[in-house]
């Protein structure tokens, strides 16, 4: 997709004033965010689990390469095909050539957000492929030609009443009659489309949650069981996942897993947790013919030896979007690309340049409520700052917002000069301001007092007030 | 012996808005039995440069306010985010170089003041009364970077008169964010807004807070807004220093 993240603020703008879409993200707080809540609340070695994930994640991404290789040589031994992608133009290569091969005509795919990060259905629909999505969100936004605004709830921007409309829209075998009210009825008449493609697919694309280096294995997780039959019922299974997935060991996929479920939706497992390990083999009852691993670097190396290299911590939970104040205010689509919420602004400047993402990092409050719920206490605070730091250092904002922060600079680190100012701006504000004790309007400020008052100053400083008392009794 | 010195941040805020919580912190502080002092080469503890990425000028301003400090016992901060931002991140700034070890030094004697009057004085028998009911919201720095919680509750608990209601989501950002509030005005009113609902559904008259970031924010969508709801620095109620009119009210009775 083209990103519209230099648009940030017009995106905003734009979510701000969507009724309907203020009425969807009204559900968050109840939802997912309540759910997870309940999930940690109930589960007092939660915070110990935090921590061995944390230790998981570090250690791996230490030791990335030896544990990427183990992978390799394990998938391989077990009937897989393996194939490296530095970028995402190599790996929508490798993906389409696996489909030619087979001869395929129809995809279906399982929920992967990498394969957004490449833009791999586009590129697959320019080369005469049917792609179709089978988890339920993507589907709705597929048929709606728009990108997730979620990581793992994809069409939380909609409502149940957008989805009936759609599915009338464009599933013209439905009698006018048929009742669609509810969540439960959508579903079925999702079920019965996909079913149909399932089995006519040639190709079943999906993610991987975790590669376990031990076996050989991918894992995914879903509600659905979409990727269950994603993987097993077309000829070919092609998994495509990025290069921090990989997990050393069964074990430590189990205390990933036990994290990301209730982090993620509050489950203490999700409804399926499928491992799939290489074709099927002469005993297996059902499974693909072939299986082709695709591991993708996409600027992950980069970020490994940079400052950034904690985000590659993320098991994509979601967590910190749900509990992000911004993210609730605007939803996922106004961050301008694949991955939104504050995960998104600390990746989508790694992977597009700060140039054009420099809104996401500065779009937040500094909270911290991302970092005190991350499952692998990936610092987003800190790691936001940084690309403000190097957005800062290449001038990336405005002529204004320069001028004004390299003269309080100066005056901020003059103390003297500081306090003559401060005396002489704050004798000007109180006696403007002091009757009706703030300001509707002024002539800065004008984004603050376009929504709020600025509460007037009380006419002197406290440094000079001080310094005319005896130890802080007014004379 | 004699009483410890504490030096007083006043924040940049406090200095120009609002000198009324600079001094009903004062006060609280002598009365925990602390000297308390007020360096007058402190300005700003900074944050506006770090968080806009600006890290020689934050880096400057830190030493500059360790320096002006260095002969105090504590360093006391009526605001959690620039307590934090003297306590947790100023070590960051000099991390790796021949400073750290004076900075971590400093760091190690800055409390945000309500946790330094309950943890560190055990002192909770403060001097202010008020009637009627308040609400608190939790700021984000002191909370989650500080653990700020239960001292300020914990002292307010020992304001004769005064009865705590707890809003929905007290823990939740108030939307300020420093320079976002004006950068990313509308996002920040959305934000803002939520909280000054909640506030407002605790059915208090008074809604206290120990940043006064946040409660200018604060203050200002309710005076937009119209409503009767009410805004200070908990220093104030717990200092009983009731004297000025509540943030963004003046002396003459507000329409």
């Amino acid at each position: 997709m083209t990103p519209t993240t230099s648009e940030f603020p017009a995106n905003a703008t734009r979510a701000l004033t969507d009724s309907r879409l203020q009425s969807a993200l009204a559900k968050l707080p109840g939802g997912l965010v309540a759910q997870r809540r309940a999930a940690v609340a109930s589960l007092p070695e939660f915070e110990a689990m935090r921590n061995e994930a944390t230790a998981i994640r570090d250690a791996t991404l230490s030791n990335l390469a030896f544990h990427l290789e183990t992978f390799e040589a394990k998938a391989i031994a077990m009937g897989s095909h393996v194939h490296w992608a530095a970028d995402a133009a190599v790996a929508c290569r490798i993906v389409t050539s696996i489909c030619r091969t087979a001869g395929a005509r129809l995809v279906v795919k399982g929920k992967s957000m990498v394969t957004e990060e490449i833009g791999l259905n586009p590129h697959l629909e320019r080369e005469g492929l049917n792609v179709v999505e089978t988890d339920l969100g993507e589907y709705i936004i597929q048929q709606r030609g728009e990108a997730p605004s979620h990581i793992i709830a994809p069409a939380i921007h909609l409502t149940e009443a957008d989805v009936e409309a759609d599915f009338r829209r464009y599933h013209d075998h439905l009698a006018n009659d048929r009742p669609l009210g509810s969540s439960d009825s959508l579903v079925a008449e999702a079920r019965a489309v996909l079913r149909e493609k399932f089995l006519a697919a040639d190709v079943g694309i999906t993610g991987a949650n975790f590669l376990v280096a031990e076996t050989g294995s991918s894992i995914i997780v879903t509600n659905e069981g979409n990727g269950d039959l994603t993987q097993i019922l077309p000829r070919v299974h092609i998994v495509v996942a990025t290069i921090d997935k990989v997990v050393p060991t069964l074990s430590d996929a189990m205390t990933l897993l036990r994290v990301l479920a209730r982090s993620a939706t509050g489950q203490d497992m999700t409804a399926y947790t499928t491992f799939a390990t290489g074709p099927r083999r002469a005993s297996d009852l059902d499974g693909p013919d072939e299986c082709h691993i695709v591991i993708v670097d996409n600027g992950r190396t980069e970020m490994l030896a940079s400052e950034m290299r904690a985000a590659l911590r993320c098991i994509r939970c979601g967590a910190c979007m749900n509990n992000c104040p911004v993210y609730n205010a605007i939803g996922g689509h106004a961050y301008g690309w694949v991955y939104p919420g504050p995960i998104g602004a600390v990746l989508t400047p790694a992977l597009l340049g700060i140039a054009e993402t420099h809104h996401l990092p500065h779009a937040s409050t500094f909270c911290g409520s991302c970092e005190s719920v991350c499952p692998v206490k990936i610092p987003l605070v800190s790691l936001m700052r940084s690309w403000r730091e190097r957005a800062h250092d290449r001038g990336l904002q405005s002529v204004t917002s320069r001028a004004v922060a390299s003269c309080w600079s100066y005056t901020a680190r003059h103390p003297a000069l500081y306090h003559l100012i401060a005396r002489f701006a704050v004798a000007i504000g109180g006696s403007l301001g002091r009757a009706k004790g703030r300001f509707r309007k002024l002539p800065f400020a004008r984004g603050w007092l376009k929504h709020r008052d600025l509460p007037a100053p009380q006419g002197r400083t406290f440094q000079q007030l001080w310094k005319e008392t005896e130890r802080g009794v007014p004379r | 012996m004699p009483p410890p010195r504490a030096g007083l941040f006043v924040t940049c805020l406090v200095d120009l808005m609002r000198p009324s919580v600079g001094f009903a912190a004062a006060r609280l502080i002598e009365a925990s039995g602390c000297t308390v002092v007020v360096p007058e080469r402190q300005t700003c503890c900074g944050q506006p440069a770090y968080n806009s990425g600006d890290r020689d000028t934050a880096r400057s301003i830190a030493l500059q306010t360790v320096r002006a400090f260095a002969d105090c016992d504590y360093v006391v901060v009526p605001s959690g985010s620039c307590a934090a931002m003297l306590k947790v991140h100023y070590p960051r700034l000099v991390a790796g170089d021949e400073l750290e070890s004076e900075v971590r030094t400093f760091a190690s004697k800055v409390h945000e003041l309500c946790t330094f009057l309950a943890d560190v004085r055990r002192y909770t028998n403060v001097p202010g009364r008020y009637e009627g009911r308040v609400t608190y919201h939790d700021a984000c720095s002191g909370l989650r970077e500080l653990g700020v919680k239960s001292a300020p509750r914990r002292l307010l608990g020992n304001v004769p008169g005064l009865e705590l209601a707890e809003m929905r989501e007290a823990e939740a950002c108030c939307g300020f964010g420093g320079l976002f509030a004006e950068k990313y005005a509308g996002i920040s009113n959305a934000i803002v807004t939520r909280k000054a609902d909640d506030a407002t559904a605790s059915g208090a008259s008074l809604m206290l807070a120990g940043d006064l970031g946040c409660l200018m924010n604060i203050a200002g969508k309710l005076t937009r807004e119209g409503r009767q709801l009410t805004c200070r620095h908990v220093a104030e109620v717990l200092a009983g220093e009731l004297s000025d009119p509540p943030i963004g009210h003046g002396k003459v009775a507000s329409p």
